[in-house]
């Protein structure tokens, strides 16, 4: 009886297991959709057609907020699957919600950036440094986006169901996820606006 | 029961976790981010005279990739991981096409804008789309 109770536990654990590495291989080549739009972004930052160059155009301590805000929103994440796995189902919604209210902050900070530049008339149609800005940095936002929708299912998932196998399991995804969407966030922080300053 | 065991056993989930393990992540995070920013923040308040470009070009692709390892290991907890390590593999595997995609698209278009002058490139430019 207990073999068979471990047999079954074993055979989750190894779902879980391929599960987990399934997702890693998505990120990996989310990683390279990435990184073409990064190398379009260095072919193309230097053709500014007349317009502002990433030099007039992006203020430093802006970007170093929203770097520290992603940068802060990965560490609750953390602290969520920490929780998650001392079974304690309020301190990992408490961790969640902490983690969507920054990632919301990020977003707006973004896109807040977004509209002063279409508003001074530098938008995507301006030239072909700003149209692979938007694209790279949109791109980034879009997963944003959806990595907070995602967090929100997830919470309301965990107030229903508990802290299941299932939403356990989802969990240390999405965790995979956001910190991995941290990870993409510093080369754009260093590539297109340390860089872009100099 | 143990001949039935694949190699995927070994592999245990990312649950060892410590709070330890990520407040080093977050703490080195921080770090490296400051330092280039500070870096970079001088630099240009001093009218862009305290360091030499190539450096700080270096500097602050250094910290990032600093901090890139640090987030790898302390957040996604690769090198953690029991054999054998399909993860790292499929990150190595990543890092190579990025690296090709990267490199190769910025030589091939480096290259072909040395090569071609504005007018052969404006040539080009109405073959293609029948106008500029």
């Amino acid at each position: 009886m207990s073999e068979v109770a471990l047999g079954i536990q074993e055979e989750e654990r190894e779902a879980d297991v391929k599960t987990t590495f399934g997702f890693w291989v998505y990120i990996m080549t989310d990683c390279v959709l990435f990184a073409s739009l990064f190398a379009t972004y260095a072919v193309l930052h230097r053709n500014t057609f007349g317009g502002p160059s990433s030099n007039e155009l992006f203020s430093l301590p802006y970007a170093l907020a929203e770097t520290l805000v992603l940068l802060t929103s990965s560490f609750t994440c953390g602290l969520a699957v920490l929780a998650a796995q001392r079974r304690n189902k309020n301190l990992v919604l408490a961790c969640f919600a902490i983690t969507a209210l920054l990632g919301l902050t990020f977003l707006g900070l973004e896109l807040h950036e977004f509209r002063d530049f279409v508003l001074q008339g530098d938008s995507w149609r301006r030239s072909g440094f700003l149209s692979s800005f938007f694209t790279l940095v949109g791109t980034h936002g879009l997963h944003i986006t959806s990595g907070l929708i995602w967090m929100a299912v997830m919470i309301a998932q965990i107030q229903r169901r508990g802290l299941t196998r299932g939403t356990l399991r989802r969990l240390n995804l999405l965790s995979m996820f956001w910190h991995f969407l941290d990870v993409v966030w510093i080369f754009i922080f260093t590539i297109v606006y340390l860089q872009g300053v100099l | 029961m143990a001949k039935m065991q694949t190699p995927v056993h070994a592999q245990h989930e990312t649950d060892h976790a410590t709070l330890g393990l990520y407040i080093s992540g977050f703490l080195l995070s921080l770090l490296f981010t400051l330092t280039a920013f500070g870096l970079v923040e001088e630099h240009v308040h001093s009218g862009h005279t305290v360091f030499s470009h190539q450096f700080l070009i270096g500097a602050t692709v250094v910290l990032a990739l600093a901090q890139f390892f640090a987030q790898i290991y302390f957040f996604l907890h690769l090198g953690r991981e029991t054999k054998p390590r399909w993860k790292l593999l499929v990150l190595f595997f990543m890092v190579l096409v990025v690296l090709i995609v990267v490199i190769g698209s910025i030589w091939i278009m480096y290259n072909l804008n040395y090569r071609m002058t504005p007018d052969q490139i404006n040539q080009y430019m109405i073959n293609q789309n029948g106008g500029i």
